[in-house]
C-alpha cells in the first residue's frame, strides 16, 4: 500500500506537467482540424485548389475512420468515394463555430455503415471461390474438336506434300502464310500471274484429294 | 503536391465547385417554416369561429390538451427533422417529439371516453370525419413539400428517419389546425380518421419523400 501511496505521489506533478505543456502547445490534432475548418471556409467561397488539397488531405483520416467501423480492405475505396461525393454535396451545411473533423467524421461513418451493408448484401449472393475460374471448362475449347484440327492439318500437310514444286509454293506462301501476291512474287522471283495458276491448280488437286479421302 | 488514387474524382469535384452560401442555423430555418405554418392559421381563423372554438377547446380538458399536444409535437418535429436534416447531427434529435406525440395520442384517447360518460356531446358523423381526413391530407401536402424543399438544403445522412419526423411535424401542424374547422368532439371514429390521416402523410412522407430529399445524384457523370 506504502509503495502505491508513493507511486501516486510521484505521478502526480508528472502529469500536471504534462498538462500544463498540452495547455500551452495546441495538440496536431486540433491544429489540423483548425486547418480544415479554414480550407472548407475558403471552399464555400469557391476556392477550388484549396477544395483539392482539403480533399486529398482528408482521405487518410476518411480511410482510418473506415477502417475503425469494420470496413473491409475491398471496400474502402468505395466509402472514401461515397465520403468526398458526401462532402461536395454537404459542404454548404459545414458551420465554422462547429469542428470540420467531427463533421467529417459523421459523414464517413454514415457512408462506411452503408458500406458495411452493402458488403454484407453482396455477401449474401456472392461466394469466395477463388479457384472457380480456374476450374471452369472453356466451351470454345472442345478436346475431341482439338483432336480432328489436328488430324485435318496432318491431312492437308501431307496433301501439300504430293503437289508439284511449283503449286507447293503458292499454297505455301499464299495460303498457309498469307502473303499478298506482291509479297509471294518477291520471295519466290515468280510472276502474280504465275502464282494465280498455280495456286487455282494447287486448289484443284487438293479438293479432289481431300473429297476423295473424306 | 500529393497525389492518390482518388485524385481523378477529386479533380472532377474541384472542377464542379461553385460557391455556396451557409446554411442558416437550424433554428432559423425552423422559425421560417412555423411561421408559414402561423400565416396558415391567421388566414384560417379569418374565415373560422375562433370565439367557438375556444369555447369548444375549454369545454373539455382533453380537447384542449390534444391542441396543445398536436402543437407541441408539430414544433418539436420540426425542429427535430432539421437538425437531422445536417449532417453532423445525432439521430438522437428524432427522439425530440416523441414524448409530445404520446401526450397528444394519449389525450386524444381520453376524448373517445367522454362521449361515453357525456352522451349530450355532439360526435361527428362518418361523412364529417371524412371532410377532416381530406382537410389533413389537404393541408398536409403543401406544409410537407415545403418542409422537404427546406430540408433538401441540408444534407441528411439519414433520409428516412428524417423524412418520418418531417412527416410527423406536417401530420401534427395540420391536426393543430384542424381545430379551426371542427366543430364535433373527438369519438373513437373520429380519432381513428385523424390517427389514418397522420400515418398516411407520415408514410407518404417516407415513401415519395425520399427521391425529393435527395435530389439529383451528386456529379453522375464522374
Amino acid at each position: 500500500m506504502e509503495g502505491v501511496s508513493t507511486m501516486v505521489v510521484l505521478a502526480a506533478p508528472i502529469t500536471t506537467g504534462l498538462t500544463m505543456v498540452n495547455a500551452q502547445t495546441p495538440r496536431p490534432v486540433d491544429n489540423r482540424d483548425r486547418r480544415w475548418g479554414n480550407w472548407m471556409v475558403a471552399t464555400q467561397t469557391g476556392d477550388r485548389t484549396v477544395y483539392e488539397t482539403l480533399l486529398r488531405d482528408c482521405t487518410p483520416f476518411i480511410k482510418t475512420v473506415a477502417r475503425r467501423q469494420g470496413v473491409s480492405p475491398n471496400y474502402i475505396d468505395d466509402v472514401v468515394q461515397e465520403t468526398l461525393l458526401t462532402v461536395h454535396r454537404a459542404r454548404r451545411t459545414y458551420d465554422p463555430n462547429r469542428s470540420f473533423s467531427a463533421w467529417l467524421r459523421t459523414i464517413a461513418q454514415r457512408r462506411a455503415i452503408d458500406g458495411l451493408r452493402r458488403q454484407s448484401r453482396n455477401g449474401a449472393w456472392e461466394t469466395h471461390a477463388p479457384f472457380a475460374y480456374e476450374n471452369h471448362p472453356d466451351p470454345g475449347r472442345d478436346p475431341e474438336e482439338a483432336t480432328n484440327q489436328v488430324e485435318r492439318t496432318v491431312r492437308l500437310d501431307s496433301a501439300v506434300s504430293t503437289l508439284p514444286a511449283s503449286q507447293r509454293e503458292a499454297v505455301q506462301h499464299l495460303a498457309l502464310r498469307e502473303q499478298s501476291l506482291t509479297e509471294a512474287a518477291a520471295v519466290t522471283g515468280r510472276t502474280t500471274g504465275a502464282l494465280k495458276v498455280n495456286l487455282h491448280r494447287a486448289l484443284k488437286t487438293l479438293r479432289a484429294q481431300l473429297g476423295r479421302q473424306d | 503536391m500529393v497525389t492518390n488514387s482518388y485524385d481523378r474524382l477529386i479533380q472532377a469535384l474541384g472542377a464542379d465547385l461553385t460557391p455556396v452560401r451557409r446554411l442558416a442555423p437550424p433554428g432559423a430555418r425552423t422559425l421560417i417554416w412555423l411561421t408559414i405554418v402561423g400565416a396558415i392559421a391567421l388566414a384560417l381563423a379569418t374565415v373560422s369561429d375562433v370565439g367557438a372554438m375556444s369555447r369548444r377547446l375549454m369545454a373539455a380538458p382533453d380537447m384542449w390538451l390534444a391542441a396543445i399536444g398536436s402543437l407541441v409535437t408539430a414544433v418539436l418535429a420540426a425542429v427535430a427533422a432539421f437538425q437531422l436534416s445536417l449532417p453532423d447531427r445525432k439521430p438522437a434529435w428524432a427522439l425530440l417529439p416523441l414524448p409530445a406525440a404520446v401526450f397528444w395520442v394519449a389525450a386524444s384517447g381520453i376524448g373517445c371516453l367522454r362521449w361515453w360518460l357525456v352522451p349530450e356531446t355532439h360526435p361527428a358523423s362518418l361523412g364529417e370525419a371524412e371532410t377532416c381526413l381530406a382537410f389533413i391530407l389537404g393541408i398536409s401536402v403543401p406544409l410537407s413539400a415545403l418542409l422537404i424543399v427546406m430540408l433538401r438544403q441540408g444534407c441528411p445522412l439519414r433520409p428516412n428517419l428524417t423524412l418520418v419526423i418531417a412527416g410527423l411535424a406536417c401530420a401534427s401542424a395540420a391536426a393543430t389546425l384542424l381545430n379551426f374547422i371542427h366543430p364535433y368532439d373527438a369519438t373513437a371514429t373520429d380519432l381513428t380518421v385523424h390517427a389514418f390521416a397522420v400515418a398516411t402523410v407520415i408514410l407518404a412522407n417516407a415513401i415519395f419523400g425520399g427521391r425529393l430529399l435527395m435530389g439529383k445524384d451528386v456529379l453522375a457523370s464522374v
